[in-house]
């Protein structure tokens, strides 16, 4: 087997023992890299029911199968999977820059840290070599330090470090790992997972080789990718970026405005991905070995955020822009910085700044509890001030650490109401009161609310459904695009070249790059087989259907203006969506796959997990009759 | 005549440091993916500044002179550094001479240097960007000639308008 390093690495913090072990071909060929690998490992060392702060909550990281090879966009994506401190759930995320590669060199597919060390530390991957150092120095500091500190006390400007800043350090919920410092594994908390282990940062250093199974055939397929990142599917990204969609979005009225009160933000165009790249990104750079580039870094040179560096992208200008009610992109940029120095997620800060604003503009939050600030909708310094306070948990900041779906069960007043996550997860920026295809795909993303689990805004916008319908058949176009995304997220193909591959090209390259066959056939059923171990992951951690739902907002106020006007999903076409996907999942009514479908997949071990839930599932059903017969009798 | 030797240049302006060149080159020469394999490196200065590097052909070459084995000599045709492997045994001297990190030794502990691929580098092919290409130093300097000229003309015509 090539390509993969053929290295799984345990390392126990409390303990300080660190072991290896060979990944084997049955791992490679059925769950790939990545996503994966990081569901398949917490799955199996992670006792059921773990809490995420325990310190043995195991915590994955694991290179995407091209790691290290000349794929675009794809030698250094890496993923990091552990039980969410927010959903309590299944926790993915995703990075790319230079740290994945160097991992792979260093030797290692996957790492598994258990275990929280006694004192603040970091570990150090050198090859063979692997160290737990002390970080008490580097406590306290924030990411972009930590990455300097780290490289200087090595003596090695080339080690790669993927690292946590104060806010995963206190726990904030939803806290990043942050990497060459404009790249982030955001979602799902994973760095506050870190911090519950005192483990700062993973720093790495590799130089071994990586070895593709056929060389020239590798290096012709390689080729013509690279000459298609050059193509009209990729251009979007090389040239405006993500930011391109924010005028995009506000036309079609899905772009979350002011907390979700409404979908069309009336000054999108000062937010622009036009107006951004015109005034502040002065470079477009690209992670390792991209042909296609994307980073577009922008730089705030005069004003009262002079000096911000950060990337511009879509989701952070609907966090900080439209959802905040902010229209200034030199506050985006500014607030991005601080997400990255202070290791928040980019994206949940935002909702939940934009939260507090709803809060504080209803009276249940005052300017006592923000410590004077004056957090209405569209205050930008405000903004940027409360990003800070959340990440040090100052003042009101504190409870909002915890994310909305917390914040707003300790408040209450109807803050639930305007509580925008799903599965304690913070909404992303697609308003799905008006795509119903992606409506479902959010409710039943693995990963709480999240629109890159299966890309099911596609369909809607694309004009291939009626977006304002809840129809059978739906659920056949989130699966496809679940499917597929745990494909990209495994091997761990750059969403943004998406257009550039299919199944068929997937398979080929694999096979070029491992030397073990697989079809285009194989390949899609590699990404059921994902698709369904993260869904066995949460029934067993007590994530069922009742939890497949969406923000209340979504289900009761419609949206007020735009082409989207009075739209909302109700409980009936969530029920209807639902049963729909279950069934064509080959799923209960529960959403508990059958045994038949794990044996399809290949997952027929993981059955006795499922065992109590088929259980009280029948029991459910029985009660339902019952109750029905009674209100007859009534 | 005076030979004008040409080398892989990079235009910091394009170069996106996405080390595509790093894979192409270290592919090239030794078959496998490895940055400490390859003749050319890339590197960023944050936030944006990217750049990648080969040897720069030089005349009286401060490697050759440096190596204490004599394993190193510069091809009169296009002025790249020849090394001699039996006599190469990795002592790094050729490392500490080079001003721009151009040569280095490799995994296998024998000095390893830009050999321009027999004219065809193949990190000026694979570049996505078109950020590198073969330059002397002549065509470098007229090159930024020409547009520090240009530039005097635009902040001329600018001050004119103003007026």
């Amino acid at each position: 087997m090539k390509g993969y390093a053929n290295n799984i690495l345990y390392i126990n913090l409390r303990t300080g023992k660190t072991k290896t072990e060979p990944l084997g071909e049955e791992m490679a060929r059925k769950f790939l890299g990545g996503a994966g690998f990081g569901i398949k490992m917490i799955t199996d060392y992670q006792r059921p029911n773990t809490d995420a702060f325990d310190p043995e909550n195991p915590i994955v990281y694991s290179c995407g199968t091209f790691c290290g090879m000349m794929v675009s966009g794809s030698a250094s994506k890496w993923g990091v999977a552990a039980k969410s401190p927010q959903s309590q759930g299944l926790g993915e995320s995703y990075s790319t820059g230079f740290f994945g590669s160097e991992l792979r060199r260093a030797g290692y597919d996957i790492v598994v840290v258990t275990g929280k060390a006694e004192r603040p530390s970091y570990l150090y991957l050198e090859d063979d070599s692997v160290q737990i150092l002390d970080a008490s120095h580097l406590w306290g500091k924030n990411n972009w330090d930590t990455e300097d500190i780290i490289k200087s006390d090595l003596g090695d400007p080339g080690v790669r470090v993927a690292s946590i800043g104060p806010a995963g350090e206190k726990l904030v919920r939803f806290s990043a790992i942050i990497n060459d410092r404009l790249r982030a594994a955001g979602r799902t908390g994973m760095g506050a997972v870190m911090g519950s282990k005192n483990l700062k940062a993973v720093a790495v250093r590799g130089f071994n080789d990586v070895e593709v199974a056929d060389v020239d055939g590798f290096k012709e397929m390689a080729l013509e990718i690279y000459e298609k990142t050059k193509g009209p599917e990729t251009e979007k990204y090389r040239n405006l970026g993500t930011a391109a969609n924010v005028l995009t979005l506000n036309k079609q009225a899905a772009m979350p405005t002011r907390n979700w009160q409404d979908a069309v933000f009336e000054k999108a165009d000062k937010i622009s991905g036009e107006a951004s790249n015109e005034m502040y990104v002065e470079k477009i750079q690209a992670c390792d070995s991209c042909g296609m580039r994307c980073e577009h870094v922008a730089v705030v040179r005069e004003g009262p955020f002079k000096g911000a560096i950060g990337r511009v992208e879509y989701e952070p200008s609907y966090a900080f822009g439209s959802c905040t009610g902010v229209d200034r992109p030199d506050a985006i940029v500014r607030a991005v910085q601080l997400c990255d120095l202070y290791g928040t997620d980019a994206l949940s800060t935002g909702v939940v700044v934009a939260f507090a604003m709803e809060a504080y503009e209803k009276g249940i939050i005052t300017k006592e509890d923000t410590g004077g600030i004056e957090l209405e909708f569209g205050n930008a310094e405000g903004m940027c001030d409360m990003v800070e306070k959340i990440a040090l948990r100052e003042d009101i900041g504190d409870l909002l650490a915890e994310g909305v779906e917390r914040a707003a069960a300790k408040l209450g007043k109807g803050s639930e109401k305007f509580a925008m996550h799903i599965k304690g997860v913070e909404m992303t920026g697609y308003d799905v009161r008006g795509l119903k295809t992606c409506a479902l795909g959010y409710a039943v993303s693995r990963r709480g609310a999240d629109h890159q689990r299966h890309g099911a805004y596609g369909p809607d916008l694309g004009g291939q459904v009626d977006r304002f319908k809840a129809e059978k058949g739906r659920g056949q176009l989130v699966i496809d695009g679940e499917d597929l995304y745990s494909v990209m997220d495994s091997l761990i193909i750059c969403k943004f070249s998406r257009r550039i591959w299919d199944y068929e090209s997937y398979a080929k390259m694999y096979t070029l790059a491992t030397g073990i066959p697989m079809t285009a056939e194989e390949m899609r059923r590699c990404g059921e087989r994902i698709s369904n171990l993260g869904k066995i992951y949460n029934l067993r951690e007590g994530i069922g259907r009742e939890k497949d739902t969406l923000p209340i907002r979504c289900m009761t106020d419609p949206i007020k203006s735009g082409v989207a006007k009075g739209s909302l999903v109700t409980q009936e076409e969530l029920d209807l969506l639902l049963d729909d996907y279950y069934e064509t999942r080959g799923w209960s009514k529960e959403g508990i796959p059958s045994d038949a479908k794990l044996k399809e997949l290949g997952l027929e071990s993981y059955a006795g997990y499922l065992e109590d839930l088929k259980n009280t599932d029948s029991k459910k059903k029985s009660g339902k009759k019952k109750t029905t017969k009674k209100t007859k009798r009534d | 005549m005076v030979k004008i030797h040409k080398f892989v240049s990079c235009d910091p302006d394009l170069c996106t440091g996405c080390t595509v060149c790093e894979y192409a080159c270290s592919l090239e020469k030794d078959g496998v993916f490895n940055p400490i394999r390859s003749r050319i490196r890339a590197l960023r200065v944050y936030p944006s500044g990217n750049l990648a590097i080969a040897c720069r052909m030089c005349e009286d070459a401060p490697c050759v002179i440096a190596c204490p084995r004599d394993a190193l000599q510069q091809s009169e045709e296009d002025g790249h550094i020849i090394v001699d492997e039996d006599k190469c045994n990795g002592c790094g001297w050729c490392v500490e001479a080079c001003d721009f990190g151009a040569i280095t030794v490799g995994p296998d502990k024998i000095a390893i240097v830009c050999d321009l691929c027999d004219g065809e580098p193949k990190c000026i092919d694979v570049c996505p960007v078109e950020a590198l290409s073969l330059q002397s130093r002549e065509t470098k300097a007229r090159k930024s000639r020409i547009s520090a000229t240009a530039a005097r003309i635009l902040a001329d015509a600018a001050s004119e308008a103003d007026k």
